[in-house]
């Protein structure tokens, strides 16, 4: 069998504990929080860490506090499986709990965290595979490696946003609270955090760590997320579209849309947003405008599943269902 | 009374088949209407369970004997076990599609503390392979590399982290090699070779044979038809990853357990690897299976090098693949490329076929030669064919080799001519349903390359699957994106001929009377998780009436067991039956000897019943079971019989005949309803009827979960399972992961209707045939036609990506040929046709009582 590497592993009670913990072991340390995605990696040696902080002991990082009113406090140690059921979260922003359900599998959903959800490494084909795999290939760029074999004479890595809330929370105006060792905390947009490179695909620093994520008061809006995969269960995305309207009957008041899985950020289309503004999603041509516009930025290559020109052909149709979707008022994240 | 009685006993000259050979040929098992079995449908489990009268054991849904032990989690898989001082074993295997090996440095990992013994090629220097004619495989490379993962050296070490280290410290300086992707590149001449034994080029194998004058067929055929289709290849992706354990004993004794579906065939190659240690040395023990599918039925490398550092280090060693690993040993589905060409009256007839394909068979032979003539074998005899020509060849590619799966060899040709015959019935106008019925092989028949076919029960399964999914109402009128396809298919239950040439028995029984009044049956069978065991308890019961789980089933064990040549062809069964069942009756004769003369009654007034045996004229006389061995024992000794089973000769004598020919031929129809997205072009099915043909449902509980899983396994396959790999990187697997290797999930499986037809077979225990691969075949070629009926376009290959669905479409809407497929097939080098001609009679005349001469074997009730 596939075996972990040897590291340490600390399991403190409280945040300034963790901190504490990060701050004395330095860039060899890492935190962990569900563990689903880190120790399969481990096992590959994609990641290597020699300590592990682990964040399951903390009870301050569970929970949700808020309603519809106020907007949603979410303790990043929040299992899937919670937010899933959670009444709160059910009631004010349903599309969150419904891709959380879209995630991975059941017994995942049991150990995953919206943290370590929002946190998520990316992913590729030339990447997430064993060291005797990668070492066939002479590594690539994302780890031990030189180019991205990807787009060979590429400088940069592609490899792939694949968590399913994080596009979500980029239409929703998420915000995320982070604390350092020295003390300073800060707080950013959810659409800021990620960056487009698959290797720093994070605005943040390893030592950093994401204590709530704010969800705003929901005020009139409609939010969903199509998520395009292989399989009903178990896959990542090669594709998410997520999308939050305000609307008045079909008038579009103001719109919000990024789409995952084919870029190495979620990618947002400040051209679609300002072209539905205004405008009736009665007509069809709309939305089909709308989703040509949303589709433009979205880059997927050969390094997921499925055939990347059809991923790029069903960024516009997925774009155009979410779309439907929130003019029909149905609540119902489709499964593809 | 005979001293010979006593002891087991010897099974020549008493074979069934010699037998049965003299005498009269049985009357056809089909009396009047339709075969009066139970058609199972889930939809209504219990009155279809309800087994025939007078029979209370065969077609009863028994419990299996190891269900318990598997759902508690008490079953020992191969991995489970541990032994004292054991050690772990690691492979260093090639980053190099192909290279040669210049050098290995191994003495810094057996410096590395706790690693106890490293081993290379020269270590196991002789060659060996599953069939005698492709002995091209080292447990470790010998001089060459031929794919990313192939084999390079072992370790090991007390714990398996050590020996992981370990393979990273060996050093091994390689010369790259150009290596070989494509089939395409395979056929050029100027190409390096993988081995040196070749047809031409990279050309494995090539063979041309042809059954009468097809040229003439097709050139007076009012319509001739020729298609393209791809089938790609895929693995099997058993939940089990192969493990080994070896022992070598203080007496010089080795004993391998391992997750294999061959004991037997591992045997003779252990034999062969380790000489001279002899075979009477070596003991090979299957382990239960956690999933077969035949990716376990060739002896593996890591088999035979724990078996080695077994003997270096005297110590147990163990491995367990990685999924990853399971990949490289791969075994599974050809991809091939085919061609055929069929001449048809007008009314959908056919009057001859020539069918090509061309195979790519990764980096070794491993079953392919078999493979090969399996591509071209069993097209004749669902529908009658007057002439057929076959063409096939495999090539060696730089990729992990390919051989038996589920249905090997046959699932792609069957694609391939079910969806040309739904093609030619909508070029004709005719039903798709309408033009298989209109020229069913007749059963008890030859078919033009000389197979026999016994009991054939497809047109029940086609009428079945019409009428539960209301075919003629709803096909074509289901609306938008939705509709419904038919296929049909035939596989064998158990290959006609052993692997390798000799005239013993396939399969073997040895039984054991004790005092206790139980009984413990030998027989070299290895559960693969069908239910075999379960099977072989059954017979007793049958036979003395006596409660399954006071039998004790030893399987799969080369000191224990008598040889059964494995869990493959579907062959467990029907020869494991036909063997228990000789034993049985011999074991039944002794005792009814012992009680008839105790009860002072005829042996044949006796009746095994209940657990007693006793005077059917008055019932209350009689004796127990177990009184009724011990009397056994008193009169003749010990109490113990065998059985053994060899299948009927085949009729063919050409040289190829031995791929093909078997006891008897399962069939199986389905009907497959299909959505498509006309946006996405993704495709699903909702719901499959499936009709099969078992000849007999011993256990119609295993019996429908063998054709459930054969559907399931036929979806993926038709869906989304590939095996792909990366030809400008080196040729790496693309996905060797159980998350990135699309297989379907509960969620996208489908509705299954399954009707169980029993069309009994006499070469058949009890009339059974086979039932665990032969319902995959349909599944595939059914979406593919009922994507035709939803949405106008033939997707001429699989897995039915929904990129291609939406090409075809395009294509369509674009006036061009509303297909998706190979738009040329590369041109071969086969050889010159083998002119076998016809069998006599022909094919077109049912056979009469000739064509069943030498039938026997079977044995009725």
């Amino acid at each position: 069998m596939m075996r972990l590497p040897p590291f340490r592993h600390y399991r403190p009670r409280t945040v300034e504990e963790a901190l504490a913990i990060m701050d004395g072991e330095g860039p060899e340390a890492a935190f962990l929080a569900g563990g689903t995605d880190l120790l399969p990696n481990m096992k590959r040696r994609q990641q290597t860490p020699r300590v592990l902080v682990g964040l399951s002991g903390i009870a301050e990082l569970r929970g949700v506090r808020g309603d519809s009113r106020t907007g949603l406090r979410l303790g990043p140690m929040t299992t899937l499986a919670e937010l899933v059921r959670d009444p709160a979260v059910r009631a004010a922003w349903p599309a969150v709990a419904r891709t959380a359900e879209l995630i991975s599998t059941p017994p995942l959903r049991n150990m995953g965290t919206i943290g370590g959800n929002l946190l998520i490494d990316t992913r590729c084909n030339y990447y997430n595979q064993s060291y005797e795999w990668r070492r066939a290939i002479d590594f690539c760029m994302k780890k031990d490696g030189r180019v991205c074999w990807v787009a060979p004479s590429s400088p940069r890595c592609w490899a792939v946003q694949s968590s399913d809330e994080v596009p979500l929370m980029c239409v929703l105006g998420a915000t995320l609270r982070l604390l350092s060792p020295d003390g300073s905390e800060r707080t950013v947009e959810a659409a800021e955090l990620y960056a487009d490179d698959g290797i720093a695909h994070l605005r943040k620093r390893p030592e950093e760590l994401l204590v709530e994520i704010a969800l705003p008061p929901v005020e009139g809006r409609r939010a969903t997320y199509l998520k395009l995969r292989r399989r009903g269960s178990f896959d990542f995305p090669v594709l998410g579209v997520a999308a939050a309207l305000q609307l008045e009957g079909e008038l579009v008041m103001s719109a919000r849309i990024a789409i995952g899985g084919v870029g190495s950020a979620p990618r947002s289309s400040p051209e679609a947003e300002a072209f539905l503004r205004g405008r009736s999603l009665a007509d069809e041509e709309t939305i089909a405008r709308a989703a040509e516009l949303a589709a433009r930025p979205a880059r997927p290559l050969d390094n997921t599943d499925f055939h990347m020109s059809w991923r790029k052909k069903m960024t516009s149709v997925f774009v155009a269902r979410a779309l439907r979707e929130l003019r029909a008022g149905v609540a119902a994240t489709a499964l593809v | 009374m005979a001293e010979g009685e006593t002891a087991m006993q010897p099974a020549a000259g008493a074979s069934g088949t010699t037998a049965a050979a003299a005498a009269p040929p049985p009357p056809s098992p089909r009396r009047g209407p339709p075969a009066p079995g139970p058609d199972s449908n889930q939809g209504n489990l219990d009155s279809h369970l309800r087994p025939p009268e007078a029979l209370r054991v065969i077609g009863q849904p028994l419990r299996r004997v190891d269900a318990l032990a598997k759902v508690t989690g008490v079953t020992r898989f191969a991995d489970d076990l541990v032994l004292p001082r054991m050690l772990h074993m690691k492979l260093l295997r090639s980053p190099h599609p192909h290279a040669r090996v210049v050098a290995i440095d191994t003495r810094e990992a057996e410096a590395l503390p706790g690693v106890k013994a490293v081993i290379t090629g020269r270590d196991l220097p002789i060659p060996y392979g599953i069939l005698p004619v492709s002995q091209d495989e080292h447990a470790l490379a010998l001089d060459r590399v031929r794919f990313v993962g192939d084999p390079v050296a072992a370790v090991a070490a007390v714990d398996e982290e050590t020996a992981l280290a370990a393979t990273e410290r060996i050093r091994v300086e390689y010369e790259l090699l150009p290596p070989v992707a494509t089939v395409e590149e395979a056929l050029q001449e100027d190409r390096e070779r993988l081995h040196e034994r070749t047809a031409y080029a990279n050309v494995h194998k090539a063979v041309s044979l042809r059954f009468g004058d097809v040229e003439e067929a097709l050139a007076s055929a009012e319509l001739v038809r020729e298609d393209l289709f791809f089938y790609e290849g895929n693995t099997h992706l058993p939940l089990e990853q192969h493990a080994a354990l070896a022992l070598f004993d203080a007496d010089a004794r080795l004993t391998v357990w391992s997750s294999t579906q061959t004991p037997h065939y591992l045997h003779r190659a252990l034999a062969k690897v380790l000489a001279p240690l002899p075979a009477s040395r070596i003991r090979v023990i299957a382990c239960p299976n956690g999933g077969g599918f035949g990716g376990k039925s060739d002896p593996f490398q890591h088999e035979i090098a724990a078996a080695k550092l077994a003997m270096l280090t005297g110590r147990p060693v163990k491995i367990c693949l990685t999924r990853e690993e399971v990949f490289y040993c791969h075994r599974g589905r050809h991809p091939v490329l085919m061609q055929v060409r069929t001449g048809f009256r007008k009314d959908g007839t056919i009057t001859g076929m020539h069918f090509r394909t061309l195979l790519d068979g990764g980096a070794y032979g491993s079953y392919g030669v078999a493979s090969t003539f399996y591509t071209g074998a069993l097209q004749t005899v669902t529908y009658r064919v007057p002439v057929y020509w076959f063409e096939g060849a495999r090539v060696f590619t730089n990729k992990p080799p390919c051989g038996p799966k589920r249905g090997h060899g046959t699932p792609q040709p069957r694609f391939a001519l079910e969806v040309h015959l739904d093609k030619v019935a909508h070029q004709l106008g005719i039903d798709p349903a309408e033009l298989r019925l209109r020229q069913l092989q007749p059963p008890h028949s030859l078919t033009a390359n000389h197979l026999r076919v016994g009991s054939m029960g497809l047109r029940r399964c086609i009428e079945k699957v019409l009428e539960g999914s209301r075919w003629h109402e709803r096909r074509g009128r289901l609306g938008r994106g939705r509709g419904l396809g038919l296929a049909c298919s035939s596989y064998i239950s158990g290959a006609g001929l052993p692997i390798y040439w000799n005239s013993m028995p396939h399969s073997g029984v040895q039984l054991k009377l004790d005092r206790s009044g139980g009984c413990t049956v030998f027989c070299g069978s290895t559960e693969i998780g069908q239910g075999s065991d379960s099977v072989l308890a059954t017979w007793w019961r049958r036979s003395w009436g006596i409660d399954p789980f006071a039998i004790r089933v030893v399987t799969g064990d080369t000191d224990l067991t008598p040889v059964d040549l494995g869990s493959y062809s579907s062959r467990v069964t029907l020869m494991t039956g036909n063997a228990a069942l000789e034993a049985a009756s011999r074991a039944r004769a002794l005792l009814a000897r012992a009680v008839g003369a105790h009860l002072g009654v005829p042996p044949s007034r006796l009746v095994f019943a209940e657990q007693r045996v006793f005077d059917s004229e008055e019932p209350e006389r009689g004796v127990s079971f177990a009184e009724a061995v011990e009397l056994a024992e008193a009169r003749f000794g010990t109490v113990g019989t065998t059985g053994s089973y060899t299948p009927p000769p085949a009729p063919g004598r050409y040289k190829g005949a031995g791929v093909g020919p078997s006891p008897a031929y399962s069939y199986t129809a389905c009907v497959a309803e299909v959505e498509v997205d006309e946006q996405t072009g993704i495709v699903r099915v909702p719901k499959v009827w499936i009709a099969h043909d078992i000849g007999r449902a011993i256990n119609p509980v295993l019996a429908i979960g063998q054709v459930e899983g054969s559907v399931y396994m036929g979806l993926g396959e038709a869906l989304m399972e590939e095996m792909e790999y990366r030809p400008h990187r080196r040729l790496v697997h693309k996905m060797p992961s159980m998350l990135e290797y699309k297989s379907p999930t509960a969620l996208e499986m489908c509705e299954v209707v399954t009707y169980l037809v029993e069309d009994p077979d006499p070469n058949g225990p009890y009339g059974a045939k086979e039932v665990g691969q032969g319902p995959l075949l349909p599944v595939p070629p059914a979406i593919v036609n009922a994507v035709h009926d939803a949405v106008g376009v033939y997707i001429d290959e699989i897995p039915l990506h929904p990129h291609k669905v939406l090409a075809a479409l395009k294509a369509k809407a674009e006036g061009r040929e509303p297909r998706y497929g190979p738009a040329r097939f590369p041109p071969v080098r086969y050889p010159a046709p083998l002119e076998v001609g016809l069998p006599e009679p022909t094919p077109a005349q049912p056979a009469g009582a000739a064509a069943l001469a030498g039938t026997g074997g079977g044995r009725r009730p």
